[in-house]
């Protein structure tokens, strides 16, 4: 059998390689093997999702600009806000995070690709199916769903003829999810070079690794959860429905034994991110790595057994509420580890402050107040009052935009110069930073006062008294969505062209990602590099 | 064969995973077409599952060639065992959701409904009358008068077949790595008919459940749970029969040595998996 065999394996070898290692044309990306095109197609995804996910929060804080109703109806107005939450959560961070890895961890590791990259392929080219889906439904009868990203029942119900696609495509971004997970797992377990030992690998790896298993184990259920409301839509079934003994309430313990993990999700492997761009710039190593890599695990097993914090005021027995309370407030302790750690790490260290460093502090300091509003709403008797308020939105968005994104583009910024080549055009990543920064304050800080003072969220009129704060938000968010043009417009020209960046590109920066030349060829340590 | 080379294989470019995101777009769009009522999504969903079929039996074509091309070193096995490993992790995730809700309806939803404790003013306003018990079609009795399904009878005589099964399967794995290929070809061929007569004995119980039972998916939350558990479960037998009545052709042709039978393995663990999520449903569906 075997020269058949050989002759259909060895086409494999012979149908690529064009200059550089990389085959040409539509094929190079369509039927792609190789972990940096793929990362490089997650991470375009991710930022044309940014856009789209963007200018539908841009209705929303349009609408938002003064009360009464001006542009769009409440409807459509509910489709924004669940739209923009699966927009961003699915389609913008996680696969910006899972194109960072794709990118990065074999470089990290020594590996001369993904463990199974066919496979890597799918987990990608399931993403625009999936949302194909997602945004289709914006065209359909009853329009997008509109009961907000977590689908509570029995609201969900009432969504049309978007219902059935929603779940689907639900159940093709786990899938996808998963399958990524399942490769990062197993190229960090199998892949590393030889004398890259577990707790000799960057931080990065580790946030990446153990993010993996939370996917591995919260895809899922939410695939789960999503599945039983199908069934109670289509085939009479009764989860969630108490006249046939089940509970609506059963949804939302399901859903948030996913969503929580979720969370920690789109947010360990911007601990990652940070933990690698602060050491180079403070030109110190990272202060206490081996309590950097236990805290992630603790925050991982605690993700776990939180879940209800969510639902605090749904209706649960005491019991279950002080053990939610409590077992939230220990998140505490391994994330104050890591703030700690950080700021250790810049402790008399002689620091620079180019864009990537710019953006990792303004991370740990915007991170660590959204961690604070966190712990206030773990506090079961305080959330009573805060519970859907805009104190909710603030807490979330403060960890999720100048926590995840801003990891992200600092992350951009950091690797920019080894994907292609070129350095970045420091003057205007400054500025960017610096709109960015200021703009998301004015976005996101006043909504802590519009919640404390009770406006409640996913609400497209409000009472007079929260215009002020309302307009200063919506201003606020319309000029940090266009300052991410900017971001483009800098990404674009590195791409193009620009000062050639050398193998280290920043001051002595640690990891093997910096032995290759930039930009980084096609195919990298075909041979395992030597690790000291 | 024989000519591993040190280096882990990388393949160059592959057309199947974008078919398999074609089919999946066919697939799944049409059936939620179909589900809201539109005149060709089930045609086009059927067309997807072709499709994804077809994708199947390429891209693992592609992978056996390449095995048998011997493209496959140690570590590049490593990476598959590891990758299906995790895979049935993820699956074992997926049903827990479901073992979740069965959980909660019977220790939490079904005895609030009944007043216990606290909830005895919503048992009082809103479901007089209504006393917490297992099975349960709620308060408004979802689905009508029923008879719950027994743990004797065919569910035990189901999980004798399924639990034989995993034995034989065992068994043929014994023989592949002594060598033994008359006892690994019948070991495989028993399980997979144990395996498709576990199938049909699930779908005659259904019909009995249907037609004489009057236990429905509609027959409240017990019906939701007892049909949603064993149903999933029902099919991932069946994808495990399949998976084993491939490996069984690729028994006859020779294709797994002592040393190298990832395949066999990834389908043996797969079959215990499916055999210990249903000694799970048998324990907390059928019997308690």
């Amino acid at each position: 059998m075997g020269s058949e065999y050989e002759a259909t394996a060895d086409q494999h070898h012979a149908d690529d390689h064009g200059h550089n290692g990389a085959p040409s044309g539509i094929k190079r990306w369509l039927f792609s093997t190789n972990h940096k095109d793929i990362g490089t197609m997650y991470l375009v995804f991710s930022l044309l999702m940014f856009f789209i996910g963007g200018m539908m929060i841009m209705i929303v804080r349009a609408e938002l600009f003064q009360p009464g109703l001006q542009f769009v109806d409440p409807a459509f107005f509910n489709q924004m806000t669940t739209m923009h939450a699966l927009v961003m959560v699915f389609g913008a961070v996680m696969p910006a995070f899972v194109g960072l890895a794709n990118w990065m961890i074999p470089l990290m590791v020594g590996a001369p690709d993904m463990a199974l990259p066919r496979m890597n392929n799918w987990s990608f080219w399931l993403l625009p199916v999936g949302f194909s889906f997602l945004l289709g439904t914006l065209f359909m009868p009853g329009g997008a769903p509109a009961a907000g990203w977590t689908m509570y029942p029995p609201l969900v119900m009432q969504t049309g003829d978007a219902f059935p696609y929603m779940v689907f495509a639900v159940h093709i971004l786990g899938a996808s999810s998963i399958m990524g997970a399942i490769n990062i797992i197993v190229t960090i377990m199998n892949m590393r070079a030889p004398q890259m030992t577990l707790l000799k690998m960057p931080l990065f790896v580790w946030t990446w690794f153990i993010t993996a298993f939370l996917l591995l184990a919260a895809m899922p259920v939410f695939a789960g959860a999503v599945t039983m409301l199908l069934f109670d839509q289509f085939f009479g079934a009764h989860f969630f429905n108490a006249a046939g003994g089940g509970d609506p309430v059963m949804f939302q313990h399901i859903f948030w034994f996913f969503g929580h993990p979720e969370v920690y999700i789109m947010i360990l492997p911007a601990f990652g991110i940070v933990s690698e761009i602060i050491p180079t710039f403070a030109r110190k190593p990272l202060f206490g790595y081996n309590s950097m890599v236990f805290a992630t695990a603790s925050i991982a097993f605690l993700s776990f057994i939180v879940w209800a914090h969510h639902m605090f005021t749904v209706g649960m027995p005491l019991a279950g509420e002080l053990f939610f309370m409590f077992s939230t407030m220990l998140i505490a302790v391994p994330t104050g580890i890591k703030v700690c750690n950080w700021i250790a790490t810049m402790w008399r260290g002689s620091m620079t402050f180019e864009t990537p460093m710019l953006f990792s502090l303004a991370f740990v300091f915007l991170f660590t107040i959204g961690g604070f509003s966190g712990l206030m709403l773990a506090i079961t008797p305080v959330d009573f009052q805060y519970h859907d308020t805009y104190f909710v939105v603030a807490h979330f968005h403060y960890v999720l935009v100048p926590g995840s994104v801003f990891a992200i583009m600092a992350a951009v910024y950091y690797w920019l110069p080894k994907w292609t080549g070129h350095m970045v055009d420091e003057k205007l990543g400054k500025i960017h930073f610096w709109l960015s920064a200021i703009f998301v304050n004015i976005t996101f800080f006043p909504q802590h006062f519009l919640g404390l003072a009770g406006m409640p969220r996913r609400i497209p009129d409000y009472s007079t008294q929260f215009a002020d704060f309302n307009m200063m938000s919506s201003i606020g968010a319309f000029g940090f969505g266009l300052s991410q043009l900017l971001f483009v417009y800098i990404v674009y020209q590195a791409v193009k062209g620009g000062e050639k960046a050398d193998r280290q590109v920043w001051d002595n920066p640690i990891g093997l990602e910096w032995t290759v030349p930039s930009p980084a060829p096609h195919h990298t340590f075909e041979t395992a590099p030597e690790v000291r | 064969m024989d000519h591993t080379d040190d280096k882990y294989y990388v393949p160059h470019g592959s057309h199947w995973p974008i078919v398999g995101s074609v089919a999946m777009f066919a697939m799944l769009g049409g059936l939620a077409s179909y589900l809201n009522g539109g005149e060709f999504g089930g045609m086009m969903s059927l067309l997807g599952l072709a499709i994804l079929i077809t994708m199947m039996a390429g891209w693992f074509g592609n992978v056996i060639a390449e095995s048998m091309a011997g493209y496959y070193n140690p570590q590049v096995d490593k990476s598959f065992r590891m990758g299906m490993m995790w895979f049935i992790f993820s699956e074992v995730m997926f049903f827990a959701a479901f073992f979740g809700a069965l959980f909660y309806a019977r220790q939490l939803a079904i005895p609030w409904l009944g007043g216990e404790g606290t909830k005895f003013m919503t048992n009082l306003t809103l479901w007089p009358g209504f006393e917490a018990m297992w099975p349960s079609n709620g308060p408004a009795h979802a689905g009508g008068e029923y008879e719950s399904m027994a743990a004797a009878g065919l569910p035990a005589i189901n999980t004798a077949i399924l639990l034989t099964s995993s034995v034989t399967i065992t068994i043929a794995h014994h023989a592949l790595k002594d060598g033994n290929r008359l006892l690994l070809n019948l070991g495989v061929l028993l399980t997979v008919i144990l395996g498709f007569t576990f199938i049909s004995l699930q779908a005659a119980e259904y019909m009995h459940a249907y037609s004489e039972l009057n236990l429905k998916l509609s027959t409240g939350i017990y019906g939701s749970t007892f049909f949603v558990l064993t149903g999933f479960h029902g099919m991932h037998v069946t994808v495990g029969a399949i998976f084993l009545t491939v490996i069984w052709f690729r028994v006859l042709s020779g294709h797994f040595t002592p040393q190298n039978h990832f395949a066999f393995e990834a389908a043996s663990w797969y079959w215990h998996f499916v055999d210990v999520v249903w000694l799970c449903l048998y324990f907390f569906v059928y019997w308690l």
